[in-house]
């Protein structure tokens, strides 16, 4: 779970972070679509941002509500919620 | 449609609680130029922008908004978690204190609570984006003012990254005002609403 893991904190860093790259990338591609250099920037990171999400689910817990992780039963709502402090170390 | 990510697009790890700050910083919350009044009114316009690519824009940026809206809520939370009853009389939170408890209510600094008054969906292309960018003006002024109240560098920190997301949306809403610009019609001189064919 996140807050008491051992490099999931490391790992949710590296989310943020290649996230926040794409929600910035988003916008400027929005007024500047045909930019091929965002565009590439952009679905390189999309590719590294999906295995890095799959990576956290599996070690961690969820992090998409699309994509919860199943096979341990119903994980949701079991790691500390993202305004807690342990969430954001 | 929304899916929902459960992390904050920036961390906010306050080591200290600190009432003053969460007093004046709940303006960002619910205030007249907060991040609930941001998302609500590009959520709303998008549905009257003729301009696909400015529709989808006013969504993106929409969006991001809830996830700011997020950020300052983990802000008061943080800034009030623990608080005794005397700290709450001795930092004037008691008038607050009364009604919300320690639960986060969208209102703004000096007590009105949230109202769709503080925004506009005016239904013309032209008024609402020169609203959307004086809207984050209006939000990078409130952190500069909350800058200047404030000194601990864990509130700093998530304030100036929400700081310098107003500025860049600001340039995105300037660029797609240009877009719609230059999609009216030549005819059009006076820049009549593009989005609703009157007399």
């Amino acid at each position: 779970m996140r807050g008491n893991n051992c490099g999931g904190d490391a790992l949710m860093k590296k989310i943020t972070e290649i996230s926040f790259a794409l929600d910035d990338l988003r916008l400027f591609l929005d007024t500047h679509p045909d930019c091929a250099a965002a565009l590439s920037d952009f679905s390189a990171r999309m590719d590294q941002r999906a295995d890095l999400i799959a990576e956290y689910t599996e070690k961690y817990g969820p992090v998409d509500s699309y994509y919860p992780g199943t096979d341990n039963g119903w994980q949701w709502n079991g790691a500390p919620m993202p305004w807690k402090k342990e969430a954001n170390a | 449609m929304w899916g929902y990510e459960k992390r904050l697009q920036y961390p906010v790890r306050i080591k200290n609680p600190d009432i003053r700050a969460a007093k004046i910083i709940i303006s960002q919350y619910g205030g007249p130029d907060g991040e609930l009044g941001a998302s609500l009114r590009y959520l709303s316009q998008r549905f009257a922008m003729p301009d696909d690519r400015v529709a989808g824009l006013l969504t993106d940026i929409g969006t991001e908004e809830l996830a700011h809206l997020e950020i300052i809520g983990a802000m008061l939370y943080q800034l009030t978690s623990g608080l005794s009853v005397e700290e709450i009389k001795k930092e004037g939170f008691d008038t607050y204190f009364v009604d919300h408890t320690l639960g986060v209510y969208p209102q703004a600094a000096a007590g009105v609570p949230y109202t769709a008054a503080f925004m506009q969906s005016k239904g013309d292309p032209i008024a609402d984006l020169v609203e959307d960018m004086a809207a984050e003006q209006k939000a990078r002024v409130t952190y500069d003012n909350i800058l200047n109240l404030v000194d601990d560098p864990d509130i700093i920190d998530p304030i100036r990254y929400l700081r310098e997301r107003e500025i860049v949306h600001f340039q995105r809403f300037g660029e797609a005002l240009g877009m719609v610009r230059d999609g009216l019609n030549s005819k059009n001189y006076y820049a009549y609403n593009p989005a609703f064919k009157g007399k």
